[in-house]
């Protein structure tokens, strides 16, 4: 039996499948590094919590046999926020899509990462809208089509790791469906960190995506990656001209800062202290 | 037995903190009452008005229908509520307020409570506890030491004395008042 | 002893019944005329060991709680105007998903930003149908800080028997009004938690075992995986297509409400009524001084005062309907909870509305003049 199918025997809910991605979608990737990195770490899956929005990606957290919330467009973290304060123990791992996370939920996004609170936050972007049929996202390359961009996206693309670092991620990498070791690497890395944690993964929708800006099937898109990706200390290396058309992976952000339910809880134990010692 | 206030100012002179402490000591006195605001969006410097009920019986409409009390402690405020009144209303107001020419009522009390605030105590933010002082001796609805434990529950703690003083100089201000009219 | 009569403001009682319920979880975004309830309960919730967190916007205060009652704490978010209009989303997800939740509406002048620090009951109707689909769910409606007190328990107690959102329509009389309360001792009024799992068969998330009104909840992290979901589900919790599914969930999330047990009312006068007002919340304390006046210069007034809006006491509005000559609603908007007594009386009574949507609430006199102007033409 190989490794794929023990995965799927042991966390996911096959009576739930099969699933709904299309074929050549990469989400189903980005689904099992996840799982592999849970398998990996030994996590108790009775203590996982998988929050989702609204999307293609979104739909991962009902096949999981997890603690699985399928929430409402953009607002996982949100929820999560709620779920891991109430409680810490939990090990709570936000499954997200790029218009989820940063268009409709990007303000959620900004904030928990702000807070430091302890999620692992994995985005899954494939740069277009998939479940309403390939609208241009915030992640959209400029000038690159949708079908809400038929003339070309006018607008400028978030780079997702500037965004979530500036607003105060403790770990932030990515990775992409092709490089899919190094991001089972960068999610287990995330699930341990102590903090908001990000992953990008970079991920290839062919049904929408690729054929609108002609890139190709399913495998010519992740042969794109496999060009276009370089490893970030490799990356660094590549002079101006060398680095056109080429986007670095890899961990950008590792580091310690104090986390929000620690901060929280330090708080509450101290108040309720006084307030039972009558102070 | 049923009275209603009506204390007006500007926000930040603490006459929705009077109202309150008007309300409580009503009811650790064993009456009914409700206390309602009403505010502008500025914290500060803006119109502030504050009413109390106080009754034996239940009291249902919660606003102030007839007012039996009034205090202004600003311009703005007299302009507003000192007219039109009824001749039993009593009418308490800054000695700095211009009223006009016939509020309706002669029962008025012209009292230097800003003054003795900025000047006497030394606090211009003890307006609202000299006015209950004042108000305490005009309703003579509780005793002294009632309205003080109400007081001291309600203000920051080291002003205690400055607040005592002020309760005693309000009282001081109406009684003054009655003897010079 | 007599136990000590305290001076409240309503939005305090609120807090202070929540706590009393059990509330261990706050997330909200300030709003007028909201917000002492957010203040109160940062203040108390960690001397019971509770969290409160102050949310990036108000669509995230009420996600937060709903995560947080799905982790097993009794959560509440509170809000007024604009903020309740945000939160019909994820009111709408409580409502789908089943999660017990308190949401408080402490109402002001709309639409939009309107009047923030004036009073309003023109969200009446968006309690109930302001999230999109067929929403059910329980608004309470009190009139007094001692009854938001007591109403707030009760929301809590409904949530957690009924696995719905419980929404406490109050306003900005009643939240900012200070008056007496006496506080309960704990354990004076009883307190419900939601039904775990039954340890005996396989656990069914949204399945009904017999002899309950509503499936059993497990909280996250207690040993039952499972899934969550806004979109139609099977029993599973597994999104389904289903419209044979769909039909019978939605109806049963509807009829769960149906219980009688949920309907809280309150008669004045009403045994010897030839007219009637109608109202709750603030408007029907004038309504009260009204009817007093009324009836000492012989007119036959009564008062019917739901404390349930929705559902709506629809048996005892029948009931009325079938008995006095005619009903004014009193209400602070330009006419909504008339059209349900208007539906509900079908014609067999007059209906009449007496309303005004400017910050001010009813006075008594407006009260009298339209119960007198009836009584002249009859």
């Amino acid at each position: 039996m190989s490794d794929r199918s023990k995965l799927v025997d042991k966390y996911f809910r096959t009576e739930n499948l099969p699933h709904i991605w299309c074929p050549g979608c990469s989400h189903g990737i980005t689904t099992r590094a996840i799982v592999k990195a849970i398998d990996d770490l030994g996590l108790n899956p009775e203590n996982v919590v998988i929050v989702s929005g609204i999307g293609c990606s979104s739909r991962a957290a009902g096949y999981l046999n997890f603690n699985t919330l399928h929430t409402t467009h953009g607002r996982a973290l949100a929820y999560a926020t709620g779920i891991k304060v109430s409680n810490p123990k939990l090990d709570v791992i936000v499954i997200t899509g790029d218009g989820d996370a940063s268009a409709i939920g990007g303000n959620h996004l900004i904030h928990a990462c702000r807070r430091n609170i302890d999620l692992t936050v994995i985005v899954f972007n494939n740069s277009i809208y998939g479940m309403t049929g390939g609208q241009y996202s915030p992640t959209t390359p400029h000038e690159a089509f949708g079908t809400t961009a038929p003339y070309g996206n006018i607008d400028r693309a978030f780079d997702l790791v500037k965004l979530v670092e500036g607003a105060g991620a403790t770990y932030v990498a990515r990775g992409t469906a092709y490089h899919a070791l190094q991001l089972t690497n960068y999610i287990k890395k995330a699930i341990t960190h102590k903090g908001l944690s990000v992953v990008e993964a970079v991920s290839s929708c062919p049904t929408y995506y690729g054929r609108r800006n002609k890139l190709g099937d399913a495998v010519a898109m992740i042969q794109w990656m496999k060009d276009t990706f370089v490893e970030k200390r490799a990356y660094e290396r590549l002079d101006e001209e060398q680095r056109i058309g080429k986007f670095p992976f890899g961990e950008f952000v590792n580091i310690e800062a104090p986390e929000y339910t620690d901060k929280l809880y330090q708080m509450i134990n101290e108040v309720e202290a006084r307030h039972e010692a009558g102070v | 037995m049923k009275l209603e206030f009506n204390f007006s100012g500007t926000g930040g002179q603490g006459v929705i903190l009077l109202g309150v402490i008007m309300a409580e000591t009503a009811i650790n006195e064993g009456y009914n009452a409700l206390q309602t605001q009403c505010y502008g969006p500025e914290a500060r410097g803006g119109a502030s008005r504050c009413e109390v009920i106080i009754s034996q019986d239940e009291i249902y409409y919660p606003k102030a229908q007839k007012p039996d009390y009034i205090l202004c402690l600003s311009q703005a405020a007299a302009d507003k509520f000192a007219k039109g009144l009824t001749p039993d209303t009593v009418l308490i107001v800054d000695s700095l307020i211009d009223l006009v020419e016939d509020p309706g009522t002669e029962k008025i009390y012209k009292l230097p409570i800003v003054d003795t605030a900025r000047n006497k105590l030394g606090k211009e933010i003890t307006a609202n506890i000299i006015s209950l002082g004042a108000i305490l001796e005009i309703t003579q609805l509780f005793t002294k030491e009632a309205l003080l434990e109400s007081v001291l529950d309600r203000i920051p703690k080291g002003t205690e004395e400055i607040n005592i003083q002020a309760i005693e100089a309000g009282i001081e201000l109406v009684k003054n008042w009655n003897e010079n009219k | 002893m007599n136990k000590k009569a305290l001076l409240m403001q309503g939005n305090e009682a609120c807090v202070r019944g929540a706590l009393y319920a059990g509330m261990r979880f706050y997330s909200g975004y300030p709003i007028t005329p909201s917000t002492e309830i957010a203040e109160m309960s940062a203040v108390l919730l960690p001397t019971v060991g509770g969290a409160f967190i102050q949310m990036e916007d108000e669509i995230g205060g009420i996600a937060a709680a709903i995560g947080a009652s799905i982790a097993g704490k009794k959560a509440m978010t509170a809000t007024s105007g604009p903020g309740f209009t945000l939160k019909m989303e994820n009111l709408g997800y409580a409502v789908m998903s089943e999660i017990p939740l308190v949401i408080v509406d402490v109402q002001r002048g709309g639409p939009s930003t309107g009047l923030p620090t004036q009073s309003s009951q023109a969200d009446v109707m968006q309690t109930k149908w302001g999230s999109h689909g067929d929403n059910s769910l329980i608004v309470l409606s009190p009139n007094s800080v001692t009854e938001t007190f007591y109403l707030t328990v009760e929301a809590f107690n409904l949530a957690e028997k009924y696995r719905t959102p419980v929404v406490i329509l109050t306003d900005e009389v009643i939240g900012h009004a200070r008056e007496k309360i006496i506080l309960p001792e704990p354990g004076e009024i009883e307190i419900f938690d939601r039904l775990p799992p039954l340890e005996d068969r396989p656990y069914r998330p949204f399945g009904v075992e017999e002899g309950d009104k509503v499936p059993r909840f497990a909280a996250f992290g207690t040993g039952y995986r499972y899934n969550i979901t806004g979109l139609y589900h099977n029993e599973s919790g597994f999104p389904s297509n289903s419209q044979e599914n769909a039909k019978l969930m939605l109806e049963r999330i509807h009829n769960k409400l149906k219980d009688e047990e949920i309907i809280k009312y309150e008669k004045y006068q009403m045994e010897d009524a030839e007219y009637v007002f109608l109202a709750f919340g603030s408007t029907s304390r004038s309504a009260v001084a009204a009817v007093n006046e009324l009836r000492a210069e012989g007119y036959k007034v009564g008062l019917f005062r739901p404390i349930t809006i929705w559902p709506s006491p629809e048996k005892a509005i029948d009931e009325i309907a079938s008995k006095v000559e005619g009903i004014c609603v009193a209400e602070m908007n330009l006419g909504q909870y008339v059209l349900e007594v208007e539906r509900i009386a079908a014609g067999r009574t007059k209906v009449s509305h007496l309303g005004r949507a400017n910050g001010d609430i009813l006075r008594p006199e407006e009260f009298v003049n339209h119960a007198k102007e009836y009584f002249n033409e009859r």
